[in-house]
């Protein structure tokens, strides 16, 4: 089956980030197929690579980038809610004029287009947040 | 429909809009302070008794198990669930509605 899934909550909140990352990689395991994971609101929080977490706490935003890598799966950032809360690839913070991005490994810029476009090419899209 | 909710009902209105709202034969996950709704005794405990007549309700055991809350302590009737059934869940129903 194909899953996609929305994070609408930054990291180190409550608990979206984390029970969104443990659906998937249980998705995952269970040999589901994970087309998309959107991140909107502060869930773009989710994909800042200045992330510097202590280090007997897990690493939020590391486990996206490497379960993203292991899996090759598509961690898309919305655009206009990045653009709020100052996270930036290359290619947006020369766009805007910034000193430089902070875009983590693995995570794309995109719009919400691509949410919508989980929505239909999925079996299942499940949104989590706070 | 499988239904989410993750929010204490000491705290937010979701569980009792989610089962006042909820198809008979639906299946309803408490998940992260949601699990708070499955204790036995409670003053929302009624209410989740009512509603096992008409549907499914599951806790997710990690989230349980992350605030001390044993199985023992639960309303009868309500199963806990890992991620793995998480995602059969959310795979034999056709559709997932998260009351954030």
């Amino acid at each position: 089956m194909k899953f996609s899934v929305m994070v609408n909550e930054g990291p180190y909140t409550h608990q979206a980030s984390d029970t969104a990352y443990h659906f998937i990689r249980a998705a995952l395991d269970a040999g589901h197929e994970i087309f998309r994971v959107f991140f909107y609101h502060d869930g773009v929080n989710n994909g800042t690579r200045m992330t510097t977490p202590p280090q007997d706490d897990r690493h939020i935003v590391n486990r996206w980038s490497e379960l993203g890598e292991a899996h090759d799966l598509d961690l898309v950032v919305c655009v206009a809610a990045a653009q709020r809360r100052g996270i930036a690839d290359a290619d947006e913070a020369k766009r805007n004029g910034k000193d430089g991005d902070n875009i983590a490994p693995g995570f794309r810029i995109s719009g919400l287009g691509q949410l919508i476009e989980a929505g239909i090419q999925s079996d299942r899209l499940l949104v989590f947040g706070d | 429909m499988l239904h989410t909710v993750n929010k204490s009902p000491f705290d937010s209105q979701s569980l009792k809009t989610c089962l006042g709202l909820a198809r008979s034969g639906s299946d309803i996950l408490l998940i992260e302070d949601g699990v708070y709704g499955a204790l036995v005794g409670t003053a929302h405990a009624a209410m989740l008794d009512q509603a096992l007549k008409e549907v499914s309700i599951y806790a997710l055991g990690p989230d349980l198990k992350a605030r001390g809350l044993p199985e023992d302590r639960l309303i009868r009737g309500i199963k806990v669930v890992g991620f793995d059934g998480f995602v059969e869940l959310a795979s034999a129903n056709d559709k997932v509605q998260s009351w954030l």
